[in-house]
């Protein structure tokens, strides 16, 4: 009886200190002192040239503020967690950014598969979370904490179901997917329903995993339907590879994808094979306005390398957070939570930034075209 | 028809790669009964010397037969010795403990591979360099075969070859079959069987290296984890074959190809999606073990009392 009495007693007072550290802890929040915000993105796995990206956007955009003098005097320290582009470790760093670092705000994921493991512990704490480049409709609808600087899949995927109908008057059109990813089967649908509402035919679907080594069994069947594109809305890891794998079958036809292209390691891949292939994407670096010259000037004196799509995106969002941390005067989760909804026509580097009603940004896109290492620009589609 | 003959192709592609990798895993269990379950990661090391070499050596630049040549001997001897020091510090100080002993390190040094080179090397997939001048070369119609498939076919059956020669007409490859007849008898006629086991697991580890740069030829994308599901599959082609038997492990990798491909290619006209391709080959391993125990070329062994 007397070892149970003590043992109770014991474990009151560590739950008591429990309970005094969390109180005591840093950023519990007040409106004075360093502003800490989380970056969670996957800086080691198979798609590493996106978290690395986009974290190095964000870390300017930080930079930047903090050197202009912070936020209503606050600067901001980044805490970056690296989920090696796993659902499940995104789940776990994010946990620990919220319970462990105190953030008052995430910044990520770029899949969006990740931002969906993630966004229901943002949620359920009360934390804001502006996911930078994750366009799957499924992340913000997560909950009204959860939301995104970059425009969604059905308006990706009808843009270029409307570049392929509308510029290259395609009428049949071969779909290979990404079966696992949220993103690349999102894309899949829009696509294929804009497509046909166009009066286009999908002549075949074929699928693959990430990781898998060859994709001619796929592309054989694609080429023997003779489709006049071929949309792949794939990660560059896999897609340099198929583009790859398409040329030696001798398949002329233009391939076309998405944002999920967007990285410099797609041209070791798949190198001149990918000539002549389409992709949608947030911005082009040779857009003329000052704005986006400015960014990519500035990102390449830091860095060495040209600003992909997800930097910028990782830049807007950093910044649409100080935004609204700025006009709300408050790093408190629901009032910052307004803050962040009531963003209207933020210029960001991605166009111009509006949060609607489904905490979605509304923004054009841009069709770029692939040469020689380079994207050149085609045309802007409009929501 | 030429679309037939395409996938028929791309099928011998793959399974040639996986036939490679097979017997690696056949030679080991013939020997001593072992499944070593590290030898899909010496695959993915023998991909990853070649990237190093490549880069080493200055062939990264631009496409050359020879360092091509040089890429594929170095990395196969490298790897040779990799096999070699797995077999000496992992297996053999457990040879004497029971058999299931060592099939749970052979778990443990896949892991342990597997996660230092995540560790050291991120997991992020590489580009290996195209040592190749890649071109298509058109059979009929719309059949193709490139040069990377040619080179694929050409090396694997100039190997599978030496191997045979190997095995059957030289000393060291009848002491080979001496071991794997019966190692303590081999032992007693006073072949140094320490030194045959070291042997094989070198030959074995040659020959996935050059599975490694072969298919990286064919595929520039490599990565820590590369060699799980492939040596998975290896696996699977060793036991359809007939594991312990070296044709068998050959005609066993070709069908795991072929089937593949075929769900790839045909699948979605009968109902079966295209992600069933690895199920498939799971599915054949079971349906061949109900009613093959032994394998399409196994002998049934008989079990003394």
């Amino acid at each position: 009886m007397k070892r149970i009495l003590v043992s109770l007693v014991l474990m009151t007072s560590l739950l008591a200190s429990f309970a005094c550290e969390r109180r005591g802890g840093i950023g519990g929040d007040s409106n004075v002192g360093v502003i800490r915000v989380g970056y969670y993105g996957d800086l080691s796995g198979r798609t590493s040239n996106f978290g690395v990206s986009t974290k190095n956007g964000v870390m300017m955009a930080a930079d930047e503020i903090n050197k202009a003098g912070g936020i209503n005097g606050r600067q901001i320290e980044i805490l970056s967690e690296d989920d090696e582009g796993r659902p499940e470790k995104a789940a776990t760093v994010v946990t620990k950014l919220i319970d462990q670092d105190k953030v008052i705000a995430l910044l990520g994921e770029v899949a969006s598969g990740n931002s969906l493991a993630a966004a229901p512990k943002a949620q359920a704490s009360h934390v804001p979370m502006i996911s930078p480049s994750s366009t799957n409709p499924a992340v913000t609808a997560v909950g009204d904490y959860i939301f995104r600087v970059c425009f969604i899949d059905p308006f990706q995927g009808e843009v270029m179901a409307k570049f392929a109908a509308n510029t290259l008057k395609a009428k049949k059109a071969a779909i290979m997917q990404d079966f696992n990813a949220p993103y690349s089967r999102g894309l899949t649908e829009f696509f294929e329903a804009s497509f046909v509402k166009l009066g286009g035919q999908i002549v075949t679907k074929q699928s693959y995993t990430q990781g898998d080594r060859d994709y001619k069994g796929q592309l054989t069947s694609i080429r023997s339907l003779n489709p006049d594109v071929i949309y792949v809305p794939g990660y560059y890891g896999e897609v340099g590879v198929i583009a790859k794998q398409a040329k030696q079958l001798g398949i002329t036809q233009p391939l076309l994808g998405g944002d999920g292209w967007d990285a410099p390691q797609l041209w070791e891949l798949g190198g001149d094979a990918l000539n002549g292939d389409y992709i949608s994407n947030h911005y082009s670096v040779e857009d003329p306005s000052p704005a986006i010259q400015k960014f990519v000037n500035d990102f390449k004196g830091r860095y060495k390398i040209v600003p992909d799509a997800l930097a910028a995106l990782g830049y807007d969002a950093m910044r649409v957070l100080a935004d609204a941390i700025k006009r709300g005067g408050t790093t408190e989760g629901p009032k910052l939570r307004d803050a962040i909804a009531a963003t209207k026509d933020f210029a960001g580097v991605t166009g111009v930034i509006s949060i609607n009603g489904e905490r979605n940004a509304v923004k054009p896109a841009v069709v770029l075209k692939l040469q020689d290492g380079k994207y050149i620009y085609q045309e802007t589609i409009k929501p | 028809m030429d679309t037939f003959v395409q996938q028929i192709i791309n099928g011998l592609t793959v399974g040639a790669i996986y036939a490679l990798i097979a017997l690696g895993y056949t030679m080991v269990y013939g020997i001593l009964r072992l499944i070593n379950f590290a030898h899909g990661d010496v695959y993915m090391v023998g991909a990853f010397i070649g990237y190093y070499l490549a880069f080493a050596l200055g062939f990264a630049t631009g496409p050359s037969l020879i360092g091509l040549g040089v890429v594929l001997i170095g990395s196969m001897i490298a790897s040779a010795l990799v096999g070699m020091a797995i077999e000496r510090f992992a297996y053999r100080p457990l040879r004497k403990y029971a058999r299931m002993t060592t099939l749970i390190t052979a778990i443990g040094v896949s892991l342990l591979i597997e996660n230092l080179f995540v560790a050291k090397l991120g997991a992020a997939p590489r580009a290996f360099p195209q040592l190749l001048r890649e071109q298509s070369y058109t059979l009929f119609g719309n059949a193709a075969i490139s040069k990377s498939q040619i080179l694929i076919f050409g090396v694997s059956v100039v190997l599978m070859l030496l191997l045979q020669w190997v095995i059957f007409k030289t000393k060291v490859g009848t002491a080979m079959r001496a071991v794997s007849f019966n190692l303590n008898s081999a032992k007693l006629m006073g072949i140094n069987t320490n030194m045959i086991i070291s042997f094989t697991f070198a030959l074995g580890s040659a020959l996935a290296a050059a599975a490694g740069v072969l298919t990286a030829q064919y595929n520039p994308q490599i990565d820590p984890l590369m060699g799980i599901i492939t040596g998975l599959k290896a696996f699977v082609a060793a036991v359809l074959g007939g594991i312990g038997n070296i044709p068998g492990a050959v005609l066993g990798g070709l069908l795991i190809g072929i089937a593949e491909t075929f769900v790839v290619g045909y699948g979605q006209n009968v109902g079966i999606p295209t992600t069933y391709r690895d199920a498939v080959a799971f599915a054949i391993l079971i349906l061949v073990l109900l009613f093959r125990p032994t394998g399409l070329l196994g002998s049934t062994v008989q079990e003394k009392v």
